[in-house]
């Protein structure tokens, strides 16, 4: 059992000490954005902010989340660095097939945060954690100055 | 279209029974891609399209969305012609059916092999064209004009000379009375106003705020999620679990015992998977428990001398080679490779006495229900598939197998239930795709000239396991597809085909098929016979491209961009690469730097691409760099191993893909004709192999024959 903030919300989870917050969010709540993609924070698709920073949510038990304030990709809109990247990947037509973007946009409004105009070394630092296998890298290393320019 | 209406309803209904039972209805509720269930629509002339009497449009996809962009460019055909704001229009994913949905290149409803444009260029508009046409004579009788007076535009028709207008949706009614016409006139692509432009993605909104659906977003009132271990031998079985342990742990209601595979069910998926944890389950290893890689590549190397299948024979190639100056030979092997798409394979089942529906995100509906039909003795209408988006395809959702496995879980579960695949599983019972084994010979003149071209093959057949109908006189026609068509001007030319199936593995599509295994080899091997003429591998290709003049073009203007023949640092390379396939033609250069301790990095890839007519021109851009980065993951790391009978690949730490740091830039540039539409999905990721390896050759005077590079430049 876990109270926690999701997305600016109060919610008791009410499930296990180890259970990783990621699987929380989708069988529990119902929070399907956050995405399952390799289990070992090997991915990416399962990032969301804790505090404010990304974190896998596959390796992160709920124990480790008690009293946190979480943002999954359905509530990161709401922040200015979310809006701003998820404008730039919708102008820069930036998914294909979608699965791992949430993960990604996650990584990318977090960057953004610490960092309002990354260079390319920032955004590879910080972008190597997340897989597409689709291929739109180019287009997340666009979107992201694209939105530190707008911002 | 010979569907009738009713036909069409009846379907409609049906996927709209499913609608209700699934919250979201798998696409997005958005104002771009929306879930509109407008099965009251009255105007529905063809499977394609529906209009209802507010005038809301909604078009049914006859192909999924795996990342490609059918789903803007689809619709960018019909709208073209059906004359509507294709940013209004809601759409669907097709129900399971095999005829009115069918992939006119395939026969079935299939998504894959870069056929979805080249499939439904001419399908789409002529479905958006006939009920425009149907729409306007309904206007022309209401107003008792002559129907050649009246236009449908901007989803209205017009009749210019008294001004008046009718809305599409104040017309639907009157249309459906109409006959649905035999023919109509189709736009000339001069005339085209929406194809051939940019035009943004329609299903990117739910994309970037999570709302987007996947097979494996379905949540379900009771439902119950399961993980899943399968015997990690091909061809083992399940020999004992502790049930016990495994219903200890809380949440864990279930264990299903299969021949050979072991599911925990439970509240939700981390309590399955403890629990499958804590089952431990112990394997007969059964008959392929010592197989090794090395096993598999000693048959096939035997199995390249043996007689094959002919599949080419012109000329006399090895007299041409016995008489030539000088002798080329080269052995190409290209290993077992995993999909790896984003969304590991899972699947949604409830079962009753009285049907199934199944959630799933596949390539090919129609055949997933005809087989859950035979495995469950229901018929059509008890068996319900609905679609989902799919978080990538590449192949692997072209098997039912996943599907297959979920239900023989299901048939144990009370309720609706999720398989889910860990992605260490994922990797493990993946269907790779096949182990290839080429030997090439050619001759060369005093001159340097390519004289006699004999080529053996040998490989697991896909065909013969998925469409036998297609092998002819022992040749599988997609394994041997680039080397039979070789784009470069030859006389002599012998082609021979070995089927060589690895013991229990199970192989299937990849991203570009025979295309890409074929197009490494052809581009490897002239790369080196352009090295044994000492002639510059460009000039060398173009010299035997002169009945290939598309082909001729794009290879200059890669060669062209990429500043071909600009002398480079010690230490890099560039390579160039032709590939024609799925009725495009693309060129590729790859720059690559390789560092002295062997580390290999690609820095640029220029991409030039003639598919013909373009329908959304940045889609195309996209699935260049799109298959580039795949091609390049593939090239770079991409192998599945044996040992003691199982894949040694776990996850993304040993099974190593493409990240944004290891990324080089991408140009792609795409040239502007009238020629027929080609594919675009597949051919990016089949050209950038050899293009990397000849980089590799040009800047080390290392040649890589086996694929990946692997370790293989580390000194």
């Amino acid at each position: 059992m876990a109270l926690v903030k999701v997305n600016g919300r109060n919610v008791r989870i009410d499930g296990p000490d180890d259970m990783p917050l990621l699987w929380a969010l989708r069988d529990i709540l119902g929070m399907t954005g956050t995405k399952f993609g390799c289990g070992a924070a090997l991915c990416g698709a399962c990032t969301v902010h804790i505090d404010g920073g990304a974190a896998r949510s596959c390796v992160t038990p709920l124990a480790a989340v008690e009293g946190k304030s979480i943002t999954t990709i359905e509530g990161v809109g709401r922040t200015p660095e979310g809006a701003a990247i998820q404008r730039a990947w919708l102008s820069g037509e930036v998914p294909q097939c979608g699965y791992c973007q949430s993960g990604q946009i996650m990584s990318a409004a977090a960057l953004l945060a610490a960092n309002p105009r990354p260079t390319d070394a920032d955004i590879d630092q910080v972008m190597a954690g997340n897989i597409c296998r689709c291929g739109t890298y180019p287009r997340i290393r666009a979107a992201i100055k694209k939105a530190g320019d707008a911002k | 279209m010979k569907t009738s209406r009713r036909d069409f309803l009846k379907i409609a209904a049906a996927s709209a029974v499913g609608g209700g039972l699934q919250l979201g209805f798998g696409l997005p509720a958005l104002a771009e891609v929306r879930d509109t269930l407008t099965t009251d629509a009255p105007f529905a002339p063809n499977a394609f399209l529906r209009i209802d009497r507010a005038g809301r449009v909604t078009f049914v996809m006859p192909m999924i969305e795996m990342g490609q962009g059918t789903y803007t460019s689809l619709p960018m055909l019909i709208a073209e012609e059906l004359e509507v704001d294709v940013d209004k229009v809601a759409i669907e994913h097709s129900p399971p059916d095999d005829k009115v949905y069918a992939n006119p290149l395939i026969g079935l409803q299939m998504t894959g092999g870069s056929t979805s444009i080249r499939a439904m260029y001419v399908p789409l508009r002529r479905a958006g064209a006939t009920a425009r046409v149907m729409l306007e004579a309904a206007a022309a009788r209401q107003w008792n004009v002559d129907p050649s007076t009246c236009v449908g535009k901007n989803g209205a028709v017009v009749h210019a000379a008294s001004g008046r207008k009718l809305g599409y949706g104040q017309l639907a009614d009157a249309a459906a009375k109409l006959p649905v016409p035999e023919k109509v006139a189709l736009k000339a692509p001069a005339d085209f106003k929406l194809v051939g432009t940019p035009h943004r993605r329609l299903d990117l909104t739910g994309k970037v705020n999570g709302r987007a659906n996947f097979g494996i977003d379905v949540r379900l009132p009771g439902m119950k999620f399961a993980v899943l271990a399968i015997s990690p031998t091909f061809g083992g079985k399940l020999a004992a679990v502790d049930e016990a342990k495994a219903m200890a742990v809380p949440g864990v209601s279930q264990v299903v015992r299969l021949p050979d595979a072991v599911a925990v069910v439970a509240s939700h998926t981390w309590a399955a998977k403890q629990g499958l944890a804590a089952a431990a389950p112990q394997w007969d290893a059964g008959p392929n428990g010592k197989l090794t890689t090395a096993d598999i590549v000693t048959q096939l190397a035997r199995a390249v001398e043996k007689p094959g299948a002919v599949a080419r024979h012109d000329g006399d190639a090895s007299a041409a080679i016995a008489a030539a100056a000088r002798k080329v030979e080269a052995t190409y092997q290209q290993p077992f490779l995993a999909h790896a798409a984003m969304e590991p394979m899972n699947c949604t089942v409830h079962l009753t006495k009285e049907g199934c529906d199944i959630w799933v995100g596949t390539q090919i509906p129609g055949v997933t229900q005809a087989v859950i039909m035979k495995v469950t003795g229901f018929s059509r209408e008890q068996v319900r598939i609905h679609n989902h988006l799919l978080g990538g395809g590449f192949g692997r959702r072209l098997e039912f197998d996943g599907t297959v496995r979920a239900l023989q879980v299901a048939r144990q579960v009370n309720g609706p239930v999720q398989v889910i695949y860990t992605r260490e599983e994922d990797i493990q019972h993946d269907m790779y795709r096949p182990y290839y084994y080429d030997r090439v010979v050619a001759g060369l003149d005093a001159n340097g000239n390519l004289a006699g071209w004999s080529h053996r093959i040998a490989g697991s057949s896909i065909y013969a396991r998925t469409f036998p109908v297609m092998i002819k006189d022992g040749v599988d026609p997609d394994a041997v597809e680039s080397i039979v068509n070789l784009p470069y001007g030859l006389n002599d030319v012998h082609v021979e085909w070995m089927a060589q199936e690895p013991p229990g593995i199970p192989t299937t599509w990849w991203r570009g098929v025979g295309v890409t295994r074929g197009t490494f080899v052809v581009e490897s091997f002239m790369d080196e016979l352009a090295a044994a003429a000492k002639q510059d591998p460009l000039a060398y290709r173009v010299a035997l491209l002169g009945k290939n003049p598309r082909a001729k073009t794009v290879l200059q203007m890669a060669a062209q961009r990429a500043r071909w023949g600009k002398p480079l640092p010690a230490g890099q390379g560039r390579g160039i690469a032709l590939c024609i396939g799925f009725g495009s033609f693309i060129a590729q250069v790859v720059q690559v730097r390789v560092d002295k301790d062997g580390a290999t990095t690609p820095t640029h890839v220029w991409c030039v691409v003639d598919c013909g007519i373009q329908i959304n021109p940045d889609t195309i851009r996209a699935q260049m760099e799109s298959g580039i980065i795949f091609g390049l993951s593939a090239a770079l790391f991409g192998e599945i191993t044996l040992k003691d009978g199982r894949v040694e690949q776990t996850n993304f730490g040993d099974y190593r893909v493409l990240r944004i740091n290891e990324t080089p830039r991408i140009d792609v540039h795409l040239v502007r004709n009238q020629e027929a539409p080609g594919g675009v999905g597949e051919p990016g990721t089949s050209c950038v192999m050899p293009a990397l390896t000849n980089a590799v050759y040009a800047a080390t005077g290392k040649r890589i024959r086996t694929l990946p590079v692997g370790q293989q430049l580390a000194s």
